[in-house]
């Protein structure tokens, strides 16, 4: 029993494991979720791809019609207005997904670990544990940032017939499902949820958290956030901007370039509902009164920089979290 | 070498320090029983000792030296935390592929053989074990990492009578074979008596023994005389446990050694481990975690 006889054989250098041996570990851990999501991207993309076949054969033979004045082609055109009125509705259980995704990949990470206790096994392992969740997060984040990268592409392609006939290319129902956005929700909802796990330390709750957040979060952008992302472009026009922009807002200013409220226009130039409830006073009639209508918008030209803004946003953001997620870990004491 | 090494070493949560100004010595190729009421601080020094929980005062040393919870020092120490925390949804044979992972000296080979021998399933998830083979799986995880030093906490405390021989023959064979240190908690008095032979006492988060069986034995002895003298003798020795029965008096008392002389008309008994413990944690004037075993001569009560 001589000190001798105990270190034969071992490897006691102080050199740290290769990061390549969580490879395995975080296999083992996370596959059910890898897989999980990974089939659930799959499914949606077979589908995406089948309708969205089918709605660019009947859109491409509507832009192929000529000319596009000809009864025919408006014929041609409305019918696939008509047909594929609510192709776009598949955005809303789409934009679920991230918030999905944070609560079952990214929640139970930590929480699970916390709760169950094995996180004392697996921090007192030789890997080191600050080491252990950096490869971790990395290792399960980054596969799901890919997987949800290729499918915003999918997305974009399949939504692009019915821009600009039913959606604006920012329209808030599509916007952050597609391209660059995408790929920068997923990874934000996953490090909300690996964050709030490992403050919480109870799975249920925790999912339940991330869910909250990173759904207020998606709605908050679509709702209130994007809109400012660059000062609205104003223009002055009584049929408001073109059918591609993304329009935020009406008013009416008077002479003096005083704001109108729109009862008052209407009582002037009465609209053509009852109560000259309908806006859109008489073209004619609104100068005669000095009244002018001014609108708000984004132009569709700023889709690109807006794709920019919001995933760099939501990377930082993950960055963050993820930052704080490690610091926790590193320094918690059990 | 000292397998262990504190000073000083302090915790707190909050105002109330779970551990306080502890300091002892562990010399290596021990089995060492820490011993203490709930809520003494066992959890929170092991936890100490392996990085899981950070010192607020003092400092701790493993492995002859190397700062405790350091990557260094993981790579020496096996940890088996309450309850045998393992991977539920994993295999054992998956677990062992993690383990092997996660750590340097891990043997795979070592790991299936033990497992082989549990008749512990390779291939069941460690949610469809029984409790008994779980620890089991987590103590062999532990030892196929190769260590000096296992730190084990409470890992009797869930087991029926079958599974403890089963789990500390286990952890006798390692020491035996490998000369690996230990180091566990436990409630299990009668068990630890058998096989430890080191002992740290541990009540109200400070160490009140820490030192091996055999010099306790040759320190601490029971003095058996008449009550009437009692007050007198124990005036002049340090008391541990002072019981008064009508007639007679029990006196653990500790001593400079084995020759110390015996006061006349007293007769000296040496001390058993359980015996000792109890002492010891009765004199911190908490209630011990087994009732003290009784005593004909002793009266109800008379105890300190």
């Amino acid at each position: 029993m001589t000190a001798l006889t105990l270190t034969t054989g071992r490897n006691d250098s102080a050199r740290p494991l290769p990061w390549r041996r969580m490879v395995l570990v975080t296999w083992l851990q996370h596959r059910g979720v890898l897989v999980g999501v990974a089939a659930l991207f799959g499914a949606l993309a077979i589908y995406l791809s089948i309708m969205g076949l089918i709605v660019h054969h009947a859109w491409t033979v509507d832009m192929d019609c000529h000319p596009a004045s000809s009864l025919t082609c408006q014929n041609l055109a409305g019918s696939f207005a008509t047909q594929w009125h609510s192709g776009a509705t598949i955005a809303f259980p789409l934009q679920l997904l991230p918030a999905l995704i944070g609560a079952f990949a990214g929640a139970p990470m930590l929480a699970r670990e916390m709760e169950t206790g094995t996180f004392r096994y697996a921090w007192t392992q030789d890997f080191g544990r600050t080491r252990w969740i950096i490869a971790k997060l990395t290792l399960v984040g980054g596969p799901l940032a890919v997987m949800a990268g290729a499918f915003g592409i999918l997305t974009y392609w399949y939504f692009g017939p019915f821009v600009p006939g039913q959606l604006n290319p920012l329209d808030p129902r599509t916007f952050a499902l597609e391209c660059l956005a995408l790929p920068g929700w997923v990874l934000a909802a996953f490090a909300i949820g690996a964050f709030v796990g490992m403050l919480i330390r109870r799975v249920v709750p925790a999912m339940a958290t991330a869910m909250a957040v990173a759904g207020g979060l998606g709605l908050a952008a679509d709702l209130y956030l994007r809109q400012h992302y660059l000062p609205p472009l104003v223009m002055v026009s009584a049929n408001g901007p073109a059918q591609s922009a993304w329009t935020l807002g009406s008013w009416y200013t008077g002479r003096g370039g005083q704001v109108v409220s729109a009862e008052t226009v209407n009582m002037a130039c009465p609209g053509p509902g009852p109560y000259g409830s309908t806006p859109g006073a008489p073209a004619q009639c609104m100068p005669k009164h000095g009244y002018t209508q001014l609108w708000s918008y984004q132009p569709a030209s700023r889709y690109w920089p807006f794709q920019g803004l919001e995933s760099g946003g939501l990377l930082l953001l993950a960055i963050l979290l993820v930052a704080a997620t490690i610091w926790l870990v590193h320094r918690r004491a059990a | 070498m000292n397998i262990i090494e504190t000073a000083g070493l302090g915790k707190n949560y909050g105002r109330t320090w779970a551990l306080r100004d502890c300091t002892f010595a562990m010399p290596e190729g021990h089995l060492a029983a820490l011993v203490g009421p709930n809520g003494a601080g066992k959890t929170t020094l092991l936890h100490l000792l392996v990085g899981l929980t950070n010192a607020a005062a003092g400092t701790a040393t493993v492995l002859g030296g190397l700062p405790a919870g350091s990557r260094a020092a993981l790579n020496g120490i096996a940890f088996v935390a309450q309850d045998a925390p393992v991977y539920t949804n994993l295999t054992a044979a998956n677990m062992i592929r993690l383990a092997r992972n996660l750590n340097r000296n891990f043997d795979p080979p070592y790991a299936r053989a033990r497992l082989g021998e549990l008749d512990i399933p390779l291939d069941r998830k460690a949610a469809k074990l029984s409790g008994g083979q779980r620890a089991q799986l987590a103590l062999t995880l532990a030892l196929a990492k190769r260590p000096r030093l296992l730190i084990l906490d409470e890992p009797l405390a869930s087991l029926d009578p079958l599974a403890r021989h089963d789990f500390m023959g286990t952890v006798l064979a390692a020491v035996g074979e490998d000369g690996v240190s230990v180091l566990m908690s436990s409630h299990a008095l009668a068990e630890l008596q058998r096989v430890a032979d080191f002992l740290i006492v541990l009540t109200k988060g400070q160490v009140r023994v820490a030192d091996t069986a055999e010099d306790l034995a040759s320190t601490h002895r029971v003095l058996t005389g008449p009550a009437g003298s009692a007050d007198q003798v124990a005036r002049k020795l340090h008391v541990v446990q002072d019981q008064r029965g009508e007639a007679q008096a029990h006196l653990l008392v500790k001593t400079h050694g084995p020759k110390e002389p015996v006061p006349p008309g007293w007769e000296a008994h040496p001390a058993g481990m359980e015996e000792l413990v109890l002492a010891y944690l009765r004199s911190a004037g908490e209630t011990g975690p087994a009732p003290l075993p009784s005593k004909p001569t002793a009266s109800t009560g008379a105890a300190r």
